[in-house]
């Protein structure tokens, strides 16, 4: 039929349009666990296409060979049950193709769920990445600085994200370094990411948390060790401190731009881990005092 | 809140003005029509009374249609907001609120409906029944749809609508950030009209159980009925779980609990888990009725038996059983570690592999046929080949590595959005043309028809296709705006142009319908498309008793038999047939819900306890009332056959 032989040719645009000259974020990786994850895609991209291929081609031949037509008026077709044989194989092959898929995507999932095996031998840098509507407020604990809507990162060293959420569930994504992962309310999940080379990439919040959803991005400069050592020490001269009456105007909901303070709230607002997680159900001290600031 | 602001008075739109006028406009010329044309008498006894399951059928089909316009003009306003980059044609509230209901009304309110109105349809005529087990209930279950459905519909005149997403994520649509009343709108026109949905399962499942003709066994069962037979027992484990949902983030809106806040030890993935638990199987309450009718489709325009019959019906009861336990990878991102993905992943990608065996047996069912390309058989033939591309980036979505990637992006709602189309509107509009004429005793125009299936099919690749790519260009689902710096422009004025085909393909529809009651010729017969199933061996339009003999049955394919095989089908003598009576009560009780649904949603106590005792009095009314339904005797029914088949006894 023509329209299958149309589809077809849509099919092999795609194909050639993702891996042509002007690559798509998410297929253009510039961090190890962003390259595994552009691996699994081209790879399932790959077999779909086998299998799309398989359903275009049997199609076009029942209808182009069997349609009435075609045929002689007293042609009355068979009854046919169904054989074994031919179920075999359409379940056979498909499983044996889910088995593959499966195991690449178990293998994978270990991968980007631990320091990348590339720097492996490199001490990660932790940043605690947290979200109020509609900001990134990043925490660098043992530089003991933090920025708002920015990141600066070292390139070539492991980096722990430790994502959370002052409200709705937001989701931290750098489609270049790697895949996302939800910041909740009332837990902290652990993201790992890294940059294999300088430069500058798009990060945003994916998941819906309402009106300022759109403009709630920020901005991934990715840096060599010794300069983002050097933007460190410029920061602690240069920057005011972050102060628990500067942070609480933050959280209230709103647009603001970049800014850079010494210190980090999580000195008076630790973040929901150990015993300040919400699933602990406790009632420490910092529980009380997030719950007051929500009646502001 | 102050009393009349969440009312939203004044309303700072005018918009909003112009459309209440508007619907005030329509309900006054309804009611003057009704009452001109002197058809309140015929509406009371023939339609809003009734307990016929074809009648029924009838009005699930006519919301479904009317809130596919509601939910497609939500589709347009969003394409053609995204259209251009920095668009400033709505702001970010109105396309939050515009497509949350567009998620809402198409999943809830057009889709569910529309697989409901054939399965009211076509269920007992295909088993040989004469209406389902319990006919009042039946009744019922549409008015409780029908009115969750209008209280979903009135929200963005009276208060504003729910903008927290169709998936409304807690602790987003909590009162702290989400302050107006339409997440209350959400929660009671999904749990009114759960309820309609869980009854007909439970209704559904026991006419198909106990109500088929003589001979015919379970795995003798027309493959429509066995989908529907799947379909409802899922509704009935999926749906009490939305139901709890529902009612505890009630409870945290208006009551100050704590299930899903940012405090107090509230967990907000425990919406998320509750959601899916129900939203995955939905997904599959959706689409195996689809596919229930492709099947009859396929089978009848190749001139064939259905391939592989046991397999396809293996293959549902797995998909059945698999639709639960994938529900968490809607969720892969949030954080529960590779070991829970890992498995999740699998399931999920398990699921493939009984859908393949699905779409090869319709590719074997063409095989040695003698395939007719009507336009119900055409957009089976364009739905095989769309709804394989979504099938497949399905898998893609599978491997939860990739998904970190592919969530809340384009690309989610490319897939989603190739499967649903292809997979369930498809199907309806391909059982609308297949069935029409055993509905109405006509044919719609298969010219009109064919170009319509073309003119949606393509304008379904074009619409979704670009979503592929600037989902892995890094655009977000639910922005309502992007910088032109982005490069997202070109996908999305795509997007709009298929979503031009779209609407043109709709209104193709309308103007079918318009066109064929005018000029279709009537007396087609009733089988006019050489069927193999039970539900043609009754004349055009159905008599309300079905059956006048009861039929036997000795194949998959009753009406096949008795035409080549010389099997008889009627054996029995005519006899009195014992009908069920009209019943008022199912419409009024459905009002008093929807003015509990409102009274609820405002927090308007007062007339909540009055509708709540309501309530309770129709139940009570039903449990003492005595109603032994009706015979209708021998002669009337010789009568109405001789009348409905003229010559063809």
């Amino acid at each position: 039929m023509k329209k299958s032989w149309l589809r077809l040719i849509g099919l092999s645009t795609i194909v050639t349009m993702l891996t042509g000259c002007d690559p798509l974020l998410v297929l253009d990786p510039k961090g190890p666990q962003a390259q595994v994850q552009a691996k699994d895609i081209m790879l399932s991209i790959g077999i779909m296409s086998f299998i799309v291929l398989i359903v275009f081609v049997l199609l076009a031949y029942m209808l182009v060979k069997f349609r009435a037509s075609k045929q002689s008026p007293d042609y009355k077709p068979p009854h046919i049950k169904g054989s074994t044989k031919v179920e075999i194989i359409c379940v056979g092959i498909p499983v044996l193709i889910v088995a593959y898929l499966s195991f690449i995507s178990v293998e994978s999932n270990y991968k980007v769920e631990s320091t990348p095996e590339k720097y492996k031998q490199e001490e990660p840098l932790i940043i605690y990445a947290s979200t109020s509507n509609w900001k990134w407020h990043f925490s660098y604990p043992e530089e003991d600085i933090e920025t708002v809507n920015y990141l600066y990162i070292p390139a070539e060293r492991p980096i722990e994200f430790k994502l959370y959420s002052y409200g709705p569930i937001t989701s931290f994504w750098i489609p270049q370094l790697g895949g996302q992962k939800y910041a909740m309310a009332d837990m902290v999940n652990t993201l790992h990411l890294a940059a294999d080379l300088p430069g500058e990439y798009m990060g945003r919040n994916a998941n819906f948390n309402g009106k300022g959803f759109a403009e709630n991005t920020f901005n991934v400069t990715a840096v060599t060790q010794d300069e983002f050592a050097d933007w460190v020490k410029e920061v602690k001269a240069t920057a005011e401190p972050l102060t628990e009456e500067k942070f609480n105007t933050l959280l209230e909901p709103g647009h603001v731009g970049q800014s850079t303070y010494t210190g980090t709230h999580l000195t008076f607002l630790p973040a929901p881990e150990g015993e300040n997680g919400g699933h602990q159900h406790g009632t420490s001290h910092t529980k009380d005092h997030a719950s007051q600031q929500n009646d502001h | 809140m102050e009393y009349f602001e969440r009312f939203a008075i004044p309303h700072p739109s005018p918009a909003i003005y112009a459309s209440m006028v508007a619907i005030g406009l329509t309900v006054i010329a309804i009611i003057v029509g009704l009452t001109y044309f002197k058809k309140w008498g015929y509406l009371w006894h023939e339609w809003l009374t009734t307990v016929d399951h074809k009648r029924i059928g009838i009005m699930y089909l006519i919301s479904a249609l009317l809130m596919l316009f509601r939910g497609g003009a939500d589709a347009i306003m969003m394409r053609a907001q995204m259209a251009v980059p920095d668009n400033t044609l709505l702001d970010a509230q109105h396309y939050n609120e515009i497509f949350t209901t567009h998620g809402t009304v198409m999943i809830i309110f057009m889709a569910m409906p529309f697989i409901m109105a054939f399965m009211n349809y076509i269920v007992p005529l295909q088993i040989g029944a004469r209406d389902v087990a319990f006919p009042r209930l039946n009744a019922l279950s549409f008015w409780l749809f029908f009115m969750g459905a209008m209280l979903l519909n009135i929200s963005f005149v009276i208060g504003g609508s729910p903008d927290a997403g169709w998936t409304n994520y807690f602790p987003l649509a909590n009162n702290e950030f989400s302050q107006s009343v339409g997440t209350n709108y959400y929660l009671f026109a999904l749990q009114i009209s759960g309820l309609g949905t869980l009854i007909t399962g439970i209704n559904m499942i026991v006419t198909i159980l106990k109500m088929r003709a003589p001979g015919m066994t379970l795995m003798k069962m027309p493959m429509f009925t066995w989908s529907s037979l799947v379909a409802n027992v899922i509704i009935v484990f999926a749906f009490p779980v939305l139901t709890v949902a529902l009612t505890m983030g009630t409870f945290d809106r208006l009551f100050a609990t704590n299930f899903f806040t940012t405090s107090d030890g509230g967990m907000d993935m425990l919406w998320a888990n509750f959601f899916w638990v129900w939203g995955h199987p939905e997904v599959y309450i959706l689409i195996l009725p689809a596919f229930g009718i492709y099947s009859e489709i396929i089978s009848t325009f190749s001139g064939r038996n259905l391939y592989g019959y046991k397999s396809m019906v293996g293959s549902m009861v797995i998909i059945s059983f698999l639709s639960f336990l994938v529900w968490t990878h809607h969720f892969f991102t949030m954080g529960q570690g590779a070991l829970t993905n890992s498995i999740f992943s699998i399931t999920t990608m398990a699921i493939a592999v009984p859908t393949g065996v699905k779409i090869f047996n319709w590719l074997f069912t063409l095989w040695k046929g003698k395939i007719v390309f009507t336009t119900p058989m055409l957009y089976s033939m364009l739905f095989i080949p769309t709804f394989t591309i979504g099938g497949v980036t399905g898998v893609m979505l599978g491997m939860s590595a990739a998904d970190y990637q592919y969530h809340n992006t384009m690309f989610l709602v490319a897939h989603f959005h190739m499967v649903i189309i292809p997979g369930v509107v498809f199907a309806m509009l391909a059982g609308l043309h297949y069935y029409w004429p055993k509905m109405f005793g006509f044919m719609l125009n298969e010219k009109i028809g064919k170009w319509t299936a073309w003119i949606i099919a393509m304008s379904t690749l074009l619409a979704f296709m670009p979503m592929f790519f600037s989902g892995l260009d890094g655009q977000a689902r639910r922005m309502y705006t992007y910088s032109a710096s982005t490069g997202f422009g070109l996908w999305n004025m795509l997007s709009f142009i298929g979503a031009i085909g779209l609407t043109i393909g709709f209104i193709l529809i309308v103007y079918n319908v318009i066109y064929s009651i005018r000029y279709s010729p009537r007396n087609v017969g009733s089988d006019p498309w050489d069927a193999r199933t039970l539900e043609w061996a009754t004349p055009s339009p159905v008599p309300y008793y079905n059956f006048a003999k009861v039929p036997h049955v000795i194949s998959t394919e009753a009406l096949w038999d008795a035409k080549y095989r010389q099997h008889d089908l009627f054996p029995e003598p005519y006899e009195k047939i014992h009908m069920p009576n009209n019943s008022g009560v199912p419409f009024i009780l459905g009002c008093i819900f929807f003015a509990w649904g409102f009274s609820f949603v405002f927090g308007m106590w007062i007339p909540t306890i009055l509708t709540t005792i309501g309530i309770f009095i129709c139940m009570a009314h039903r449990s003492l009332e005595k109603d032994p339904g009706h015979y209708v005797p021998v002669e009337k029914v010789k009568a109405t056959e001789s009348k409905l088949r003229g010559s063809q006894l």
